[in-house]
């Protein structure tokens, strides 16, 4: 894209580029004529300042590496240089470095850095305090137009927590209140002063829809008013799904003419340019969907409207339509055994996450809580061993996937972590043995090649604003 | 062993050897057995059934008594049932429908004459999937709804059978802290007040009704609920966290009242450790809980179990979070509290003896000769996330290993459109 040139306050955050010719314009946009110069939105106005800590040439030897992508090497070496992975093998070449790290691994294990898509810390962060409940825009059960980057409180513990278990990227989501929570926000799992600076560079925006009962419930019940507003049950989330994506649409439509003709361009809307990102592939819809028959409409519904459906979250009943997601190439972020608490939870199965991956669909582990997040490991570990008893042949290598690639994917940033493939960010974690056992925990945990944590030395362990001069400061976690 | 692991005040082995030739004889063969009793862990050792207890632990290379029924272990573990010690199994079927859920009441006038054991339902499906993973027993409480009082809970078996409830009227639980302070009406000092009138009022019941036909802070049937429990004589369970809400309850229970307490949660009881052992008052932790997830939480830590046990204060875990459904997740948290320090042998105890003694369930928790035989056996150790229940014995019973889970599983495996429709595939 070309340079950008922002105009007074009217246009506060809107930009200007000069297409194809790579010139400033200069001046008033002269609105009659077509000059070929657009006004644009930004679309990165809170940039990430994200830099990686200072790392080194590192090699780690002698582990048992599960690569994320399905692979298992056993006592081979990782070698990292300048934060990213440039090698993994048996008896690598080493550079000749005077700095290099040599770490020797034997009787650990090393795998990518666990990816949780599915997190609500900083926006529901402990201690749970009303104050801080940022992660709802309850207001309205269409809210497109807020973003959870937004309500991320960087001094929650959790993310400390959520480090030594070994999660190195999550996604921080806007809750499920409404059809649409808002975008979604990828980061990096560095302690920083600002969310910018955690903020995963490059990784696409995301946006939060939930299906079910959550929005009806919130809305068509709300507040003890009854009835409450739409939605009051789930013919009109479905409705109040599309009626938003028409008007996308013809946002989307108005875009494009004004693109393509000029004149006076369409008045900005957050909600609808959120909206229209979607349908132009920019923004990965994620969608709190627990029963099998409801994905089966949202995947109509997505097809019909042009975009399609990145994960589905919390997906209890996903192995009754395992073959329709992989298909639609849906991923499924599960929990392991969470059940029952709600009707829409009634049908869970211990196998669910061995049966989607079973189906050749996309399987994912999330956590959707602070606790949860700090053992994904052993949520993993349940699903598989429960899949292997059923009959199920998947290997731990292929379930590490679960964890790391594909989460990755389906945040749109699995060209740049997710497994230990030559080139990636060196986002990865030693563990003090078998990640699949109750016993073992994350050692130390690299993001960028930098040692974020490590669990034997008390100064390469966060300890948050929060928890500064309290009871907890410090203490084993 | 432990030296927390009490000694289970067992029946002679002697009189179930003389037991007559009918006699049901299991012998489970080839496991590890953790016996929950001094004898520690045996290798390579068969557990012996004798119409429902437990006669035997010993060498697998002895012959097995005639008649009896072998169940081959394989290498595998062969432990007590586990007892889940606090949760709202069989109280609830959905959490969020409101008509399966009695756990709570807001709108009753009444609070200790509550008696959970009157909404528990065996046949509830979160009883069997318990079950399957290796729970046998189950501690289940009511929940507050809006007094500081919640009611009295239970303690049950997980057959799902009629009768499975053991004792009716276990405890009463009572909510302190900040919990306690928002059903007493807002504040810590709020539910004090309440707590001491209530138990004045019941250790001066029925005296004072007779005067006034009412108490100070309690109706005439909470007050007669609340009578046991005021006098020491049952055992009353508190829900605090807070380190200053916890040095209170150790006051309260170990002055001239002599109240019977143990305490639930008890984040920062790691704070007060020497108090909680020298009042011998039990703490149910739950090993996960290291989040400063409220401001009386703020000393949680994964070493609060490690650190409670190494005091000498009866430590039991349990799973705090979804407490209708998932009992089963006790196993979990051992296996982690294990990470976090503690002994393989005292994380067992924890969900096995130890519960067994703070809720005065007799002759379970142990293989000891004599103890009812819960019975599990798993293909690796209990504690790994990867392990699971192969066979489960309740009282010498074997259980059935099949939920409304497995069947759902079965029915969707391999998901084919070949062959009938889902709705006609059921597995018998």
């Amino acid at each position: 894209m070309g340079k950008h040139r922002v105009f007074g306050a009217l246009l506060a955050s809107m930009v200007l580029v000069a297409c194809g010719g790579g010139e400033e314009a200069s001046g008033p946009v002269d609105e009659a004529g077509d000059d070929g110069v657009r006004i644009t939105v930004n679309p990165d106005p809170f940039p990430s300042t994200y830099t990686p800590l200072e790392s080194s040439t590192l090699v780690i030897r002698g582990a048992i590496i599960l690569d994320g992508a399905g692979g298992q090497i056993e006592g081979g070496m990782v070698l990292v240089e300048a934060g990213r992975i440039s090698a993994v093998g048996m008896d690598l070449d080493l550079p000749d470095d005077d700095s290099l790290i040599d770490i020797d691994a034997s009787g650990k294990w090393v795998t990518p850095g666990i990816i949780d898509n599915h997190s609500h810390l900083g926006v529901y962060p402990s201690p749970a305090v009303s104050a801080h409940g940022d992660g709802n825009e309850i207001s309205g059960p269409v809210t497109a137009e807020v973003w959870a980057e937004h309500g991320i409180w960087p001094q929650d513990p959790g993310f400390t927590r959520a480090l030594a278990g070994g999660v190195t990227s999550m996604q921080i989501l806007p809750g499920s209140a409404n059809l649409f929570g808002g975008r979604g926000v990828t980061l990096k799992n560095v302690p920083g002063r600002t969310m910018q600076s955690m903020k995963f560079p490059g990784a696409p925006y995301t946006l939060k829809m939930a299906c079910g009962e959550n929005p009806k419930r919130v809305y068509g019940y709300g507040g003890g008013r009854f009835p409450g507003g739409a939605p009051y049950s789930r013919m009109g989330n479905v409705a109040g799904y599309r009626a938003a994506w028409a008007e996308a649409v013809e946002y989307q439509r108005r875009l494009d003419t004004y693109a393509e003709e000029g004149g006076d361009p369409p008045a900005r809307n957050l909600e609808l340019e959120t909206l229209a990102g979607v349908l132009s592939g920019d923004i990965l819809v994620h969608m709190h969907c627990y029963r099998a028959d409801e994905m089966a409409v949202i995947l109509d519904m997505a097809k019909d409207f042009g975009y399609s459906v990145a994960s589905f979250h919390h997906a209890v009943e996903s192995y009754k339509i395992a073959d329709l997601l992989a298909e639609a190439g849906a991923c499924s972020a599960m929990w392991a055994d969470w059940w029952g608490f709600k009707m829409e939870a009634y049908d869970g199965v211990r196998e669910n996450i061995s049966m989607v991956h079973a189906a050749g669909a996309c399987a994912i582990v999330h956590s959707d809580s602070d606790i949860g997040i700090q053992r994904l490991n052993q949520e993993a570990a349940k699903a598989l061993s429960d899949g292997l008893r059923a009959g199920l042949n998947i290997t731990k290598a292929e379930a590490w996937q679960w964890l790391s690639l594909n989460p990755a994917r389906s945040l749109g940033i699995d060209g740049e972590t997710g497994s230990l493939t030559p080139g990636k960010q060196a986002d990865l974690v030693i563990w003090s043995g078998d990640p699949f056992s109750s016993y073992t925990r994350a050692e130390r945990v690299f993001i960028d090649g930098a040692l974020v944590y490590d669990r034997n030395d008390p100064a390469r362990q966060p300890v948050t604003d929060f928890e500064l001069g309290q009871p907890g400061e410090g203490d084993a976690k | 062993m432990s030296a927390l692991i009490p000694r289970i005040v067992a029946v002679l082995a002697a009189s179930y050897l003389a037991a007559d030739a009918a006699a049901q004889t299991i012998a489970i063969t080839n496991g590890k057995a953790w016996t929950g009793t001094a004898r520690g862990t045996v290798e390579n050792a068969t557990v012996i059934i004798v119409d429902g207890r437990v006669t035997e632990v010993r060498s697998s290379a002895r012959p097995l008594p005639p008649n009896a029924e072998r169940i081959d272990a394989e290498g595998g573990w062969i432990t007590p049932g586990i007892i889940s010690p606090f949760s709202r199994t069989g109280l609830v079927e959905v959490d969020a429908e409101d008509a399966t859920n009695d756990t709570r009441a807001g709108d009753t006038p009444y609070s200790v004459a509550l008696k959970a054991a009157d909404g528990f339902n065996p046949e509830a499906t979160s009883v069997p999937v318990s079950r399957i993973e290796g729970v046998t027993r189950i501690v289940v409480a009511p929940q507050s709804g809006g007094n500081i009082f919640a009611g009295r809970g239970f303690v049950a078996d997980t057959t799902g059978a009629p009768g499975s409830i053991q004792n009716e009227d276990a405890f009463v639980y009572l909510t302190l802290g900040e919990a306690g302070a928002g059903n007493a009406g807002g504040s810590r000092p709020a539910a004090w007040a309440k707590l001491r009138a209530a138990l004045s009022d019941a250790r001066t019941f029925p005296a004072r009704y007779l005067a006034h036909n009412e108490g100070d802070a309690l109706s005439r049937v909470d007050a007669q609920a609340f009578g046991p429990a005021s006098r020491g004589q049952q055992l009353i369970l508190v829900e605090a966290r807070r380190a200053s809400d916890l040095r209170r309850v150790v006051a309260l229970a170990t002055g001239p009242m002599e109240l019977n307490v143990a305490i639930l949660g008890g984040d920062e009881a790691w704070m007060v450790a020497d108090l909680l052992a020298e009042a011998k008052i039990p703490v149910i932790v739950d090993p996960f809980q290291n989040l400063p997830a409220s401001f009386e939480q703020l000393g949680a830590t994964s070493e609060n179990a490690q650190r409670l046990i190494a005091a000498g204060v009866i430590t039991a875990f349990a799973h705090l979070d979804f407490d209708a459904h998932q009992a089963r997740l006790v196993l979990q948290s051992a296996g982690n509290a294990v990470a976090s320090g503690v002994s393989h042998d005292d994380a067992l105890a924890a969900i096995t003896v130890v519960p067994a003694l703070i809720f005065g369930m007799e002759d379970v928790g142990t293989l000891e000769p004599g103890a009812i035989a819960d019975v599990v056996v798993w293909d690796g150790d209990p504690l790994e996330v990867m392990s699971a229940a192969t066979h489960v014995f309740i009282a010498g019973q074997p259980q059935e290993m099949e939920t409304r889970q497995t069947r759902l599983r079965d029915r969707y495996m391999g998901l084919t459109d070949e062959g009938a429709p889902f709705a006609y595939r059921r597995s018998q």
